[in-house]
């Protein structure tokens, strides 16, 4: 081993490392002279509110943009502390569960504190709670005069079907049916689509519901009201940057004009526009702005469901083949690497191992407060997915070619620069080559969890469509997928041909 | 060559190589002198191999020293030497994925030379080793034994170095093909002039091409002479044994 050799390898590898931030602060936002970012979570109502700030914002002359469906409450939450997102819509019951940690404490002032300590300030409720509650049809109600959780002890042959995570949750139907003297009623497990079809059908009397779940309105069902304050609080309220007071003023108040408007009723009818009849959020918003604000917004033209596909297939390629470049670029020197002692063979693949151990959603929130939201966590994460399969074929392919030829290489006296290039490379290509092929697979599979940092893809469609049950969404994206998928595994097969040297495919056909 | 590469003697002085304390090579000296073939037999695991692969620089010696000429043999000039050192394996070594051309041009190629004088040595040594020249665009994988062998003995002769290392060429071919290589490589030894170390299982081989050989055992030489000598003049019961159990007397009586 030549230590000149070593030193300039790992300062290309620093270069790359170098050039990959650089990257990645290009990708990221900048913090100053840019449009207020308003972000949403992966569901509907999400989506329906921050398209309404949006909206709310451009009307009063704040340049915004809308970067939709991030993930759950780890990404959103990271966007917002790392400056990706200046806004979203969150719920008070979710900001003491998951953001403080603190259970069951949605006592405004001491949230205020604990998240003004974080950069972040907390707005007036925006006028809905959307937590856990009891439904009953309005044949039941009027039939056994149900206005109440506690008018249900007595009836107890009412036809309850409750969710299975409803059922086990001890804040779920254990603590509701102690608190209410419920125990004598007999509530069956069901799945949570099939309760609105069984209700509709006059099947079951009543459900576990959010409280501003679409088919409300929809199956006229009546939520009981909570008369003993059992369930805690969602109301929905904005988080926002604490540094947009100084930034971007006008913001604050078009954040204020949107708290204590929009109602249960109001947010109901305005999920069913999205989930029950398919409307655009942006149209929802616009609608829901009217009703509560009394203004309304001209709509954006929804581009054509092939420009859409056209779109989404390229920024997934861009996703993928940037990310599966890098991996190739470092990951077969850290296999060659790799084969010169045991000592580093051992660190190197264990660590691309763990990094494939590690949940994607975990990875891409952790990503988050260091390179923001978008392409950058998206190139990183998958990166880091492709490495594994790369590093550990190209040092199974070097460190298994006969010894003999290995060493007949050294004692023609070739230079180590030319026995790895001319010759260990080339025999270990198959195998390399086997390695770049998985990558690629599981990297066109992976990519579509890009969207869930705001990162684009053909994930975007697939997971609105998984929140809005609506398969055709799902195939849009789900269908450009796997046929990327078998058109990269057709192109490296073909690839193959190329880059394994004939030799080798003789010995492999051969006899 | 040039006049300081290392047409002279090879030799050893104490060299000592072990694993896990056992001693697989301990040889006190040995010397072959130039342009002579010196054959080294033995049983398996007698250390002939090692011996060999010592020379090329591919196993360090615990201890002693390997010159070439006036040159010893250290890690730093290891690499240069073997630009002087031709080294042949059983089926040659070839790299599957080159051609017989390419497997013979890689040094060549590594050294920068042009590719007409590539082709114009090629050619040489493909008469020399009477291989077809349209086989050289074949791979491995295409050619018989023994014309892998030729090939493997083209790559070694390519800078037409001054010392040949061969560690049993012929070991994996079949008995016709082998009897006429060890007549052709009789030949080229005669003409080429090199210095050989040839290692070989087969006394009859080690007695038709070495001008002497060397009978080692237990990483010993044992007896260092003619073919004749060890015949009639055994230094120790082993060496009888060793050369009565591989050919009836008549074919090394044949050899003299």
């Amino acid at each position: 081993m030549i230590p000149g050799r070593t030193h300039t390898m790992w300062r290309g590898m620093l270069q790359m490392l170098a050039a990959m931030a650089a990257f990645a602060g290009v990708a990221a936002p900048a913090a100053a002279a840019t449009p207020v970012v308003v972000g949403s979570k992966a569901f509907p109502e999400s989506w329906i509110l921050g398209a309404a700030l949006t909206r709310q914002l451009e009307r009063d002359g704040v340049p915004a943009t809308h970067r939709r469906n991030l993930g759950g409450t780890d990404i959103v939450w990271q966007a917002l502390t790392s400056g990706g997102v200046d806004v979203y819509p969150e719920y008070t019951g979710t900001i003491a569960e998951v953001i403080l940690k603190t259970p069951g404490r949605t006592d405004p002032d001491a949230m205020r504190a604990a998240l003004a300590a974080q950069g972040v300030g907390i707005s007036a409720p925006i006028g809905f709670n959307d937590g856990y509650a009891i439904a009953v049809t309005a044949d039941a109600a009027r039939r056994d005069g149900l206005t109440r959780l506690s008018d249900l002890a007595a009836h107890p042959d009412l036809r309850l079907g409750l969710s299975h995570e409803f059922l086990g949750r001890a804040d779920g139907w254990p603590g509701l049916a102690k608190r209410y003297g419920l125990e004598r009623l007999d509530p069956t497990g069901i799945q949570h689509e099939l309760a609105y079809a069984a209700l509709a059908a006059g099947r079951l009397d009543g459900t576990d519901i959010y409280t501003t779940d679409a088919e409300i309105a929809d199956l006229h069902l009546v939520t009981l009201v909570d008369d003993r304050g059992f369930f805690p609080r969602y109301d929905a309220v904005w988080l926002y940057r604490l540094d947009l007071a100084r930034r971007a003023p006008r913001a604050l108040a078009a954040i204020r004009a949107l708290t204590g408007r929009i109602g249960e009723r109001e947010m109901i009818h305005a999920n069913a526009r999205v989930v029950l009849r398919k409307a655009d959020e942006n149209a929802a918003a616009d609608s829901l702005l009217m009703e509560t604000l009394g203004a309304g917004a001209s709509a954006g033209g929804e581009p054509g469901v092939a420009a859409s596909i056209a779109r989404n297939t390229l920024q997934h390629l861009k996703l993928v083949g940037i990310s599966l470049g890098l991996a190739i670029v470092l990951g077969v020197p850290f296999g060659v690497l790799a084969t010169r002692s045991r000592a580093l063979a051992q660190l190197t693949l264990s660590i691309a191992g763990l990094l494939q151990t590690v949940p994607s959603l975990a990875l891409l929130a952790f990503l988050i407060p260091l390179l923001g939201i978008g392409a950058a966590p998206a190139l990183v994460a998958l990166f880091l997915y492709s490495l594994l399969p790369i590093v550990r074929n190209t040092y199974v392919g070097l460190t298994t070619i006969p010894p003999a030829l290995d060493e007949a290489a050294a004692a023609l006296g070739l230079s180590p620069r030319a026995q790895l290039l001319r010759v260990r490379l080339p025999m270990a290509m198959p195998a390399v080559m086997a390695g770049i092929k998985t990558s690629a697979v599981i990297n066109v599979g992976t990519a579509t969890l890009a969207a869930l940092v705001g990162a684009g893809g053909l994930g975007d469609p697939i997971l609105t469509g998984i929140q809005l049950r609506r398969h055709a969404l799902i195939l849009q994206g789900a269908i450009p997928a796997a046929a990327l998928a078998l058109l990269v595994q057709a192109l490296f097969d073909a690839l193959d041909r190329v880059v394994v040297p004939k030799g080798l495919r003789l010995r492999a056909e051969g006899s | 060559m040039t006049p300081e590469s290392p047409a002279g003697a090879i030799a050893l002085d104490r060299v000592i190589k072990r694993y896990d304390g056992r001693a697989v090579v301990d040889v006190a000296s040995l010397v072959v002198p130039p342009r002579t073939c010196l054959a080294l037999v033995g049983p398996s695991g007698c250390g002939k191999s090692t011996l060999l692969r010592m020379l090329v620089g591919l196993v360090t010696p615990d201890q002693g020293t390997i010159r070439f000429g006036d040159v010893a043999l250290t890690p730093a000039n290891r690499r240069a030497l073997r630009l002087e050192l031709g080294y042949v394996i059983q089926e040659g070594g070839l790299f599957p994925h080159l051609t017989a051309f390419e497997n013979v041009a890689l040094v060549a190629r590594d050294l920068g030379w042009n590719d007409a004088r590539i082709a114009a040595r090629v050619r040489v040594l493909a008469a020399l080793a009477h291989l077809p020249e349209e086989l050289l665009a074949r791979y491995p994988a295409q050619l018989s034994g023994g014309q892998r062998q030729r090939v493997g003995l083209m790559r070694a002769l390519l800078l037409d170095p001054g010392v040949l290392l061969m560690d049993e060429p012929l070991g994996a071919l079949d008995p016709m093909v082998r009897a006429r290589l060890q007549q052709e490589l009789k030949r080229l030894f005669g003409e080429l002039r090199k210095t050989v170390v040839f290692v070989t299982h087969d006394m009859a081989e080690a007695a038709w091409l070495g001008d002497e050989i060397a009978l080692m055992r237990d990483g010993r030489i044992v007896q260092r002479g003619t073919a004749a000598d060890l015949l009639e003049r055994p230094a120790e019961p082993f060496v009888r044994e060793f050369v009565r159990a591989q050919r009836p007397p008549v074919a090394l009586e044949a050899a003299r």
